[in-house]
This record gives C-alpha cells, structure tokens and sequence, in this order.
C-alpha cells in the first residue's frame, strides 16, 4: 500500500499557514487600539475565532453521528472522533483566552459570566464524550454510543446557551453594540480575517487527524494479517 | 399487542421488582435526606439562606439522587439477564425506552413525594405549591428520559456506575437552571406567567430529548 501524496492537506496546510500569519498581522498591526480596555482587547479576535471553531467542530460531531447511525461506515466515526479532539483544543483556548481577557478588564480570571459558562459547559462535554470513548471496549459499540451521545449532547447545547443567557450578563456585547467596547469597521475586517484563519486551521487539522486515524486503522489489520500467517 | 400495552408492560415488571425489593426507591430516599443533612450543616441552611438556596439544595438533591436510582434500574436489568429477554421479544425498541424511562419517572416521583414536604418542614420554605409542582414534574420527566437513555449506555461501559453522572450532569445543564430559576422565582411569589420562559424551556428540552432518545434508542441497546 503506497503512502499517496496527500495534495489537498498540503495546500491546505500552507493557506492557513498563511492565513493565520495574516490574521495575527492585522490583529496587531491593523486593528485599532480599543480606546477603554487597551492593547489587550486584542486577544479577543482569536478568543472569539476560537470559540467559533469550538462550537462548530462540535456541530461537524453531530452531523458525522448521525451520518454513523444511517451508514455505520467506520470514516463517520473517524470523522465525529477527529473533530471532537480539535474542538476540545480550541474550546480550551476559548476558556484560557477568556480568563486571561477578564483578569485585566473585569479583574477577575473566572467570573460566571453565561458566554464562559457555556464554554465550559461546552468544554466538559468534550471532556466526557472522550471519556465514554475511552471506557467502551468494542470499537464498533463504541462508535454507536459516541454517535448518540455526540447527537443528545449537541442537541442541549442551544438550551444551555439560552438558559445561561438568561442569567444577567457582563460580557461586552459587540453585535448588538450594547455595553463594552466601540466596534469599528477595521474590527469587523480582523475579526473576519480571524475567523477564516481559525476555520482553515480547523480544517487542516482535521485533515491530519482523520489520516492518522486511518493509517491506525490500517496497521492494526496489518497486524491481523501477520498474526494470521503465523508471525 | 399494541404500543402502550407493551410500554405498560415494561412497567409493571419495573414497579413488581421494585415493591419485591424495594432497594432502589429505598437507597434513593436515604441519600436524599443524608444530602439535606450535609446541606444543611454546609450551607448552614436557615431563614433567609433557606430560602435563597433551597431551590438549588432541591434540584441538586433531586439530580443526584436520581443518578442513584437510574444506574440501579439499567444495572439490574442487565444482572437479571432481563435486558436479553427483552430485546429478544418482539418488542419495538422505543418502547422498551418508554417503559423504562416510566418506571424510573415513577420511582423519582416517589422519592419527590416524600422529599418536597420534608424539605418544607425542615427548611421552612414554601415548596408545596402548584407551580412549583408543575416545575417538578417537568424537570423529573426530562431528567428521567435523558437519565435512561445515558444510563443505557453506561450500564455498557468499563466505568458503569461512574459513568453515568459523568455523561448525564453536563447535559442536564440547561434543565437544572431553567428547574432551579423558576422555582426560586415561584417560592418568591412569583406567578406562573411570570417564569413562563423556564417553562417553556422545560417543555422544549423534555420534548426534544424525549425525541432524540426515542429515535437513537434502538443503536443503544443493539447487540
């Protein structure tokens, strides 16, 4: 079996390699000082690109679920697996970014503020999706139990969202212009390129993981084989 | 023999095995109010605090005892063997889920009679009020559809027992915060067009995990 070139992630690879040095460029060089928190409002175009990819690697893990559950083909579940990983990665940055965010502004690194709250919430559900994974020994078993509690777990998450809302929020409140900071359009342009950035990042990562999982899946029918011819 | 006579079924086998025994209701019943004890003495549970941190005291009591009762009524159908009977029996899936999830809605139920009137006696806050039962009765239907389709699931797992609140607490987030809100706000005087929002998030979160359970139910106990 020849190692084919993997084209696609190579280009991928370098487009967000590019995008991400961009990114990082116009949120330092680019985007306006913000007049009352300061230079470290500038973490909050990663913070929230972050949470974006945190959330909607999460929605892939739904989607690849239920394609498991219709199909029961192996590559949904490496799809929901590979995803579920990533998302725990930029979910956890979400959390780290928020608290380094809040300690000067709110001064405070937690508070129990409803956007944090649900990256937590979000970031446990991860946590335990790997956990129920982990603890289940048949593989087939497995991807069928991940499947449906990748599929309960994302469907609580909008309620979550909505409940956690409801409490009374601090966070500043950019898309409705509310309290917190004065959004400018040179933002909105770092905020979008941070955006792009983080996706083709998430996409090339999952790229990767989903390979590494099939060349896993690969050696261990190897290993079969050779067991079988009596190695 | 149609749906609900087979769902019916399922129950009455549940609630005869629990009245031979009578461990899970039992257990469920002690470690509630072994929970208000430590409660009471944590939070130092009187007057003002009361009634500020009884709506959380009650709902966590209600979880956590729950967890117990959810982990013994999946365990013990798979010790008894009765699982396999079950799913050899041509008997829809869904409604082995809907049996369960009954039985265990019964027995939380049991466990809330006695909790509700002893947590307003000991405590001294107003609980036993129809909106708050209303907010019980929602929060103890969503929790136990969710409570068995997990336990389901964990009763398969390396972990079992550990499992189950590992996976079951994170999702019944929004339902213990919608739970705990309005019936603070319903303790306080509050009307019930007044919690009308946690209402309806108690409503859509009991009906759309009622749905998914049914619909994902049959990849959980497949062989």
């Amino acid at each position: 079996m020849g190692e084919k070139r993997d084209v696609l992630g190579l280009v991928l690879a370098l487009v967000s390699a590019v995008a991400l040095m961009a990114a990082l460029g116009m949120v330092f060089l680019y985007a306006p000082r913000e007049a009352a928190m300061g230079d470290v409002q500038r973490i909050f175009y990663f913070h929230v690109a972050s949470a974006w990819v945190g959330f909607f690697a999460f929605f892939v893990t739904f989607l690849a679920g239920i394609g498991y559950l219709v199909r029961g083909e192996r590559r949904w579940d490496i799809l929901a697996l590979s995803s579920v990983e990533i998302g725990l990665t930029f979910i956890a940055m979400t959390v780290i970014t928020g608290s380094l965010w809040a300690r000067p502004v709110w001064g405070t690194y937690w508070t129990w503020e409803p956007r944090l709250t649900i990256s937590a919430v979000q970031l446990l559900l991860y946590v335990t999706y790997g956990m129920l994974r982990a603890s289940v020994e048949s593989p087939e078993r497995k991807a069928r139990f991940a499947a449906v509690y990748g599929i309960v777990a994302f469907v609580t998450v909008p309620l979550s969202w909505f409940a956690i809302r409801w409490w009374r929020t601090i966070h500043p409140d950019i898309m409705t212009g509310g309290e917190g900071m004065a959004f400018t359009p040179k933002m909105g342009h770092t905020l979008l390129a941070a955006l792009l950035a983080f996706t083709l990042l998430y996409a090339t990562l999952l790229r990767q993981r989903i390979r590494v999982e099939r060349a896993a899946d690969a050696l261990a029918r190897l290993r079969v084989q050779r067991g079988r011819l009596g190695g | 023999m149609g749906f609900l006579r087979k769902v019916w079924a399922i129950v009455v086998k549940d609630v005869a095995a629990e009245l031979h025994t009578r461990e899970m209701v039992s257990a469920m019943l002690v470690f509630s109010v072994l929970s208000l004890l430590i409660f009471s003495f944590a939070l130092d549970l009187r007057g003002a605090v009361a009634r500020a941190a009884g709506p959380g005291v009650l709902w966590a009591t209600v979880a956590f005892a729950s967890t117990l009762g959810l982990s013994r009524s999946l365990a013990r159908e798979q010790q008894s063997g009765c699982i396999d009977g079950l799913l050899l029996a041509p008997v829809d899936r869904s409604a082995i889920f809907f049996g369960k999830a009954l039985g265990n809605l019964i027995f939380m139920t049991v466990v809330e009679v006695v909790l509700l009137p002893l947590f307003s006696a000991l405590f001294d806050v107003p609980l036993l009020l129809p909106g708050v039962l209303l907010v019980v009765a929602l929060g103890t239907l969503g929790y136990a559809a969710v409570g068995t389709l997990l336990a389901s699931i964990a009763v398969n797992t390396r972990a079992r027992e550990v499992m189950l609140p590992v996976l079951l607490l994170p999702l019944a987030v929004p339902l213990l915060i919608a739970a705990v809100q309005a019936t603070g706000r319903l303790m306080e005087g509050a009307s019930l067009g007044e919690v009308g929002g946690w209402l309806q998030l108690l409503v859509i979160y009991d009906l759309l995990v009622v749905a998914v359970s049914m619909l994902t139910y049959n990849y959980v106990v497949e062989e």
